[in-house]
């Protein structure tokens, strides 16, 4: 069960010596024994090793996490009343408030009842300003905190005190940590930390991954002269999964839908299994699909049922309640997103359903893993697919045994508008030198690679925006003293910093706030705040549409100052935003996987009988591709033509794949309008009949579908690209260009008095290579294109590409044509769509 | 949105362009696709909130925006200069970012203005950003003027209208077809008034329908003209999308 690579007798030390006397007696009363791997840990993090732990849920990761931390303190003992300022002796980093939160309870609980010397806080976005500054004049001995919060503590001028005598950081969660933004901040926080403790050790907390060896590494200082050699990568501890999880897919009598995230089809089915477990948590991708099904299952719930909802953007009381209710075992279901993905300790959870398809597997292993904390016993789970594809998806991912195989998480090179942001924020900690703070950066993982001159072009960037025009010296942010050290101009800058710090910057987010319609039609002002939404979702609505949001259905009035006013729609039909379904792309693994179900009939019994049917009348109307082959379908419908291209590789490549196709199409005279994309496919219309024009070889498929578009047309692309222009806002934002909030303004992301589109016009017109650019291109290429995974698809079927003509939509293609919705059009077709509204005015004029 | 106006102020060039022709109160004038409207008949250029080291305005609160714009927007009335060769040159106002602007500006931008206004009258209107009128730059600064039936200024007014040509709400325009939308800066205009485009690289623009605009307009006459890339598009009100 437990499989650690040494047992106990391998340690020299006795229990004794490891656990001081309150923790035997603890474990003794409690009838327990410490497990291999919590000592393993303990051992080698006292002795000085920096660690990893790689464990199940259930695993107790967390109290193994803590032990060195609290058996150190317990030996220390408590500080005499008067004794001089002692700083803070552990840092655990979340990736979530809640979690922070919620260790804090579950951690107090046995140091409690041991009655160890040890003082425990957290602190967070929600924690108040009177106990922070007192937090820094009187710390506790272990902080229970976020990375934003960090990167605050550290931009502050006390910090070196504050952190002097630091022993151990535990980073939880550190497989979801790393391969974010925030990751990357944290990373350059653990640089400093390190210069501010030399002594302190890491450990990291992670669900399984399949090669470790990037995060151990992210845990030691790199590039850091040793006189024996690079220092070596953490510890390793690794605890072996439990039993298999008990994995099915739900089967219902209802029709299964063609397209959409959202399963309301099951919703009688999931309900049925609320009532025959004793709590059951309901994972989904998004918090759109989250409302819906709460909302769904409420109006079915006749038992009257405790079944509560959980995201990220509800308010913060009513999250904690849902949480403390949940640990209270008081809930029968809570419906969630990844806000509930990690690490929280929950009560008596027997099942879990999810629903929609797996994607990847170390997501859906860690959600599988709430149920039943008993890592002996099988978890218990059932996945719904939200749609036909979905279905096909979820069965390959049982036949593959996929869950057993794990996906690494990729760290990637650590990006330039963090480093900019983190450079601003050591220079608001106390003036720097050039090279010391390039040594202490280079130290981190992420920026292990980071080249001095690229450093130098960061520097000058956060000095006065890095611009070849040198207009802006007298306005500069930070400046060389005499002595040669950057400090920030000017108290203000620093207080920006503080204000704008963080890396998450997709959601401008809204308060959303129920008012009331008087007699005379009008809306009021007073009324309850319901959480916070995204502002580009509400940009997509005008007034008098509707949309569920917590829990409610609910009418949007428009938005006032920095408010989303709504009303109560009284009515259960609301619109649901088209871009609802999952974010997270299906794994290359899974694509191969799916795209062998669909070429091998023989596999298909397994299948419900709805979507046996689908494929069959696709192979009769049309045809199954092999599983090496791309099959083009073209057929008119409407007033357009279309093409779809069934890539199987996820959305974001097929995004990408299809502003490129676009631009070529363009330049092959098909006018081609638009395009949308699912995980599984990609349809592009057009005004120009496509499928005649590859019959007549008047467009070659070989010559559309050439690898070479990764070349010229990607950059040409890249460079109009909308998805460039929301990434340039991130980077802008994170790298502290626009400010997300000006001291004395609190503005919201709709009120930055100049748009980033602009700015990224300008710039891209008068300045291509400049550094933001750079920023935006690198964090492009890896995140939103997915150019990596196009490249590889591009190169397998060369020579496999089969076009099939027909007179009318296929089978296959229904679930992508059904997605059509609100994409931004490209290029030429932009005036098409000018000209024809004029051509309709001249028609009016000409009647 | 405007990524033609940015390529063209960046090559300094510009092809041929067709101008929708249209009568404000009655006198002949050109909306051309690059922002600045054209009275042939007085020989008068009119381009509106230019915005002119809005960059710099951001860099002095601690944001460095590109030192571009200024030099970017000055290009592009360069090249719609060129075109008609006016007598006369009116900015409507909002000329520069902030009341700062115009006394910190480089001497580049300034020997810039000063090349271009030569041999011309040129006519600065007060706006909001900029209520004390330019530092050390040619032409005459002024809240409002009048001119063979019009009157220009920055804000357009709600109780006198009639042959006003004004800026200040930097107006754009949506239209949707085949479920496509395009939103592009505008004129706006119901022949009797105009409202026109924000011509500064650095503005955004308020959507024609929004509030701020209630109250100006016969919505029964009002057209947008929409800047294409080389040509005007002009929809009427009705047809619009918001």
């Amino acid at each position: 069960m437990v499989g650690v690579e040494k047992t106990l007798a391998d340690y020299p030390n006795t229990l004794p010596d490891l656990l001081p006397r309150p923790f035997l007696k603890w474990f003794g009363e409690k009838g327990w024994s410490p497990r291999a791997h919590q000592l393993e840990l303990l051992a080698r993090a006292t002795s000085g090793e920096n660690m990893l732990l790689i464990a199940p849920t259930g695993a107790g990761k967390t109290l193994a996490g803590f032990l060195p931390s609290l058996t150190d303190l317990t030996r220390r003992g408590p500080l005499p009343s008067g004794s001089p300022f002692v700083g803070v002796h552990t840092l655990y980093i979340s990736p979530l408030k809640a979690l922070a939160v919620d260790i804090e309870r579950n951690l107090m609980k046995p140091v409690s009842e041991m009655g160890l010397p040890v003082s425990i806080e957290n602190r967070t976005g929600d924690t108040p300003q009177a106990k922070r500054q007192r937090q820094k004049t009187n710390p506790p001995d272990i902080l229970l905190t976020t990375p934003e919060q960090l990167a605050l503590l550290l931009a502050n001028n006390e910090a070196e005190r504050f952190f002097k005598d630091l022993k151990y950081v535990v980073l939880d969660e550190l497989h979801s940590l790393v391969t974010s933004k925030r990751g990357h901040l944290l990373s350059l926080g653990l640089a400093r930390l390190r210069r501010h403790a030399p002594d302190l050790r890491t450990i990291g907390l992670s669900a399984t991954v399949s090669d470790p060896m990037d995060l151990r590494r992210w845990l030691v200082p790199q590039n850091t002269p040793q006189d024996d050699g690079p220092e070596a990568p953490a510890g390793l501890v690794h605890v072996r999964g439990g039993a298999a999880p008990d994995i099915t897919i739900m089967t219902t009598e209802d029709r299964i839908p063609w397209s959409g995230h959202v399963a309301t089809y099951a919703i009688p089915a999931v309900y049925e299994e609320i009532r025959k477990h004793k709590t059951t948590l309901i994972f989904v991708n998004t918090r759109f699909q989250a409302e819906l099904l709460f909302q769904e299952l409420w109006t079915i719930n006749e038992d009257n049922l405790p079944i509560a909802l959980h995201h990220g953007s509800l308010d913060v009381g009513q999250r904690r309640k849902v949480e403390a209710a949940m640990s209270a075992n008081k809930l029968r279901a809570v419906v969630a997103t990844s806000t509930l993905d990690m690490g929280l300790d929950w009560g008596d959870v027997d099942l879990v359903v999810h629903v929609g398809a797996p994607k990847g597997a170390s997501r859906l292993a860690q959600r599988i893993g709430r149920s039943n904390h008993r890592m002996d016993e099988p978890s218990k789970a059932i996945l719904v697919p939200a749609n036909r594809f979905e279905v096909m998806e979820c069965q390959a991912a049982l036949d593959a045994n996929y869950l057993g195989a794990q996906d690494t998480p990729p760290v990637g090179e650590g990006a330039l508008d963090v480093l900019a942001q983190h450079v601003l924020g050591m220079a608001c900690a106390e003036p720097f030198d050039a090279l010391e703070l390039y040594d202490e950066i280079t130290s981190a993982s992420p920026y292990s690679g980071l080249t001095w001159e690229m450093f130098e072009r960061i520097v000058d960037f956060v000095a006065t925006g890095g611009y070849a025009l040198r207009t802006y010296e007298r306005y500069a942010k930070i400046r060389k003293t005499k002595e040669g050290r950057w400090r920030v101009s000017n108290p203000q800058i620093a207080q920006q910093y503080r204000m704008n710090l963080g890396t998450i910057v997709e959601a401008t987010e809204l308060n959303v706030r129920l008012v009331k319609r008087n007699q005379l039609g009008s809306v009021g002002r007073g009324g309850m705040s319901l959480g916070k939404v995204e502002e580009y979702f509400l940009e997509q609505l005008v007034q008098g549409d509707t949309f569920l949001f917590s829990g409610k259905v609910l009418r949007f009035e428009g938005i006032r100052e920095n408010e989303c006013l709504v009303t109560n729609a009284f009515s259960l039909d609301p619109k649901i935003p088209a871009y609802a379904g999952g974010r997270f792309p299906l794994s290359t693994y899974l694509a191969d996987q799916v795209r062998a179900m669909l070429a091998d009939p023989s596999r298909w019994h397994v299948l419900p009988d709805q979507v046996r049917d689908w494929l069959a009348i696709q192979r009769d109307k049309s045809m199954l591709p092999a599983r090496d082959e791309l099959l083009i379908e073209t057929f008119p419908r409407g007033n357009r033509f279309f093409m779809v291209a069934y890539c199987f590789e996820g959305r974001l490549a097929h995004q990408t794949l299809g502003m490129l196709l676009t631009r070529r199409l363009e330049r092959a005279g098909a006018r081609p309008l638009g395009f949308v994309a699912n995980d599984y496919a990609l349809a592009i219309w057009s005004l120009n009949d496509m499928g005649a024009m590859i019959e007549s070889s008047r467009l070659s498929l070989g010559d559309l579908f050439d690898e070479d578009m990764l070349g010229d047309d990607l950059e040409a692309w890249l460079d109009e690209s909308f998805m460039l222009k929301r990434t340039f806002r991130q980077c802008a934002v994170i790298s502290g260009l626009i400010e997300r909030r000006h001291p004395g303004k609190e503005k919201t992301g709709r009120q930055v008095t100049v748009s980033t589109d602009l700015i990224y016009d300008v710039l891209r017109s008068h300045e291509p290579n400049h550094i933001l650019l750079e920023a935006t291109r690198r964090d492009a290429a890896a995140g939103l294109l997915d150019i990596g995974r196009l490249g590889a698809m591009l190169a397998r079927i060369k020579g496999h590409v089969i076009h099939r003509p027909l007179e009318r939509v296929s089978p296959l293609a229904i679930p992508v044509m059904l997605e059509i919705g609100r994409e931004p059009v490209a290029g030429e077709a932009q005036d098409y769509v000018l000209e024809e509204a004029a051509d309709d005015l001249i028609a009016e004029a000409m009647a | 949105m405007m990524n033609h106006r940015l390529a063209l102020a960046a090559a300094q060039t510009t092809g041929s362009m067709t101008c929708a022709e249209i009568l404000v109160n009655g006198v002949a004038a050109h909306c051309d696709p690059l922002g600045a409207l054209y009275l042939p008949d007085l020989s008068c250029l009119v381009v509106s909130d230019l915005h002119l080291e809005k960059g710099a305005a951001f860099a002095r609160r601690g944001m460095m925006l590109p030192p571009y714009d200024t030099l970017a927007t000055l290009n592009l009335l360069s090249a719609v200069i060129a075109r008609y060769d006016p007598k006369t040159v009116i900015s409507l106002g909002d000329n520069f970012h902030d009341r700062r602007g115009s006394e910190l500006m480089p001497a580049p931008f300034r020997e810039n203005i000063g090349t271009l206004a030569r041999g011309r009258d040129w006519i600065w209107i007060n706006g909001n950003h900029d209520p004390d009128g330019t530092f050390d730059l040619p032409g005459q600064s002024m809240d409002e003027m009048l001119l063979s039936g019009l009157i220009f200024r920055h804000e357009p007014s709600l109780i006198a209208g009639r042959g006003e040509v004004a800026g200040h709400l930097h107006p754009s325009a949506t239209v949707a077809r085949r479920g496509k939308y395009v939103r592009r800066a505008c004129f706006a205009t119901d022949g009797v008034r105009l409202v026109m485009p924000a011509f500064g690289v650095l503005t955004g623009g308020l959507d024609l329908k929004h509030r701020a605009m209630h109250g100006l307009f016969d919505h029964a006459a009002l057209i947008a003209h929409l800047l294409g890339r080389d040509r005007i598009y002009s929809v009427r009100f009705g047809n619009l999308i918001g």
